[in-house]
């Protein structure tokens, strides 16, 4: 791919970032959105998280891990308890990459 | 209403830029691991950080990258984008009520800016519609925030894409700190039981191409949450407790 084509996938992905983010709000005219609809989406971004972080944590090309020395479950866990427990976004993410680094380096897992 | 104000001198740019700072490492450790992907796909530093800087949407880049490098026709890489954006357009139809207010160039440009976590903190803050200024202020503070530390964390990936190791694994950072967004989101049984309903979702649809499998989850979690919603008896202090907590 040469340069100027590169230049023109990156112009069309930044549209494509526009036109996703805004679709519902590009046109000036009401659009009719049912009622159900607008109460369903209060568990999207919830379905979209989980849907994300699932194949993160437990999945290993495409399949669900088969053993219990992977550091990640350990990892999540111990984010959640510090969750939890805590609130702290922060602190979930310090637990987390430090259990993490520590059974990565530490055991090879 | 002082719309001569600055939107950055309205209290709610202060609240919303904290609330985003708690997630910034996440969003910045996400954002360096992308880079290193970027610089190590054979794109070159410099269009590596003007993808990052135009196109701002991490999962898309990552899954256009091989297609641009392999010389995929435009309209695949295109395509492939616009399929792992989808859940944005369901998002999208969550901002109209807040947006329509603004003319269109304005409502786009904000949109353009908003990511997973603007949609979710946004939400949370404000359930309801109402003073737009107000709104938009706390938008653009959680902007600010997640834009600087996603674009700085990308580039310096792109440039230290050699000098990091892979075996760090910290690109899980990322997946942590919505790991916590996620429970912080489960507030009660209706909730958890889209959340378990979206997991198993995404997992029996991973093997559908372009992360189509995130759209059925949301289809499905959303369906079971209508049901949830019209068949159990209402629970009203749920949802309004999360703050407290």
């Amino acid at each position: 791919m040469t340069a100027w084509t590169s230049i023109g996938a990156i112009a069309g992905l930044t549209v494509v970032s526009v036109v996703t983010r805004g679709f519902f709000i590009i046109p000036d005219r009401e659009v009719p959105i049912p009622g159900w609809l607008r109460e369903a989406l209060r568990y999207a971004p919830l379905a979209a998280l989980v849907a994300v972080i699932v194949p993160e944590i437990a999945m290993t090309d495409g399949h669900l891990v088969g053993t219990w020395k992977d550091a990640r479950l350990y990892a999540a866990t111990a984010g959640v308890l510090v969750f939890v427990t805590t609130r702290s976004l922060l602190g979930t993410i310090l637990a987390g990459t430090a259990v993490l680094l520590a059974l990565h380096l530490g055991l090879n897992w | 209403m002082s719309s001569s104000t600055p939107l950055w001198r309205h209290p709610e740019f202060a609240t919303g830029a904290r609330e985003t700072r708690d997630v910034a490492l996440g969003i910045g450790a996400w954002g360096l691991v992308a880079g290193v992907a970027m610089s190590k796909a054979g794109l070159g530093a410099a269009l590596a950080i003007a993808m990052s800087l135009c196109v701002f949407a991490g999962s898309a880049q990552l899954a256009a990258l091989p297609l641009m490098v392999q010389g995929a026709p435009l309209w695949v890489i295109w395509a492939t984008a616009f399929c792992v954006n989808l859940r944005f357009i369901i998002f999208s139809a969550g901002w109209r009520p807040y947006l329509r207010s603004l003319p269109r160039a304005q409502r786009l440009f904000v949109a353009y800016f908003t990511v997973d976590f603007t949609y979710i903190a946004f939400m949370r803050r404000f359930p309801q519609p109402g003073d737009v200024r107000a709104q938009l202020a706390y938008l653009a503070g959680n902007i600010v925030v997640s834009w600087i530390a996603w674009q700085a964390m990308t580039i310096l990936g792109v440039v230290l894409a050699d000098v990091i190791p892979e075996r760090w694994g910290l690109g899980f950072a990322g997946t942590l700190a919505l790991l916590g967004i996620t429970a912080s989101l489960l507030v009660d049984r209706a909730t958890w039981t889209a959340a378990a309903v979206a997991a198993c979702a995404a997992f029996a649809a991973f093997a559908l191409p372009f992360h189509l499998n995130i759209v059925v989850a949301i289809a499905a979690a959303m369906a079971v949450g209508v049901i949830i919603d019209h068949f159990a008896p209402p629970r009203p202090a749920a949802a309004a407790s999360e703050d407290a907590a």
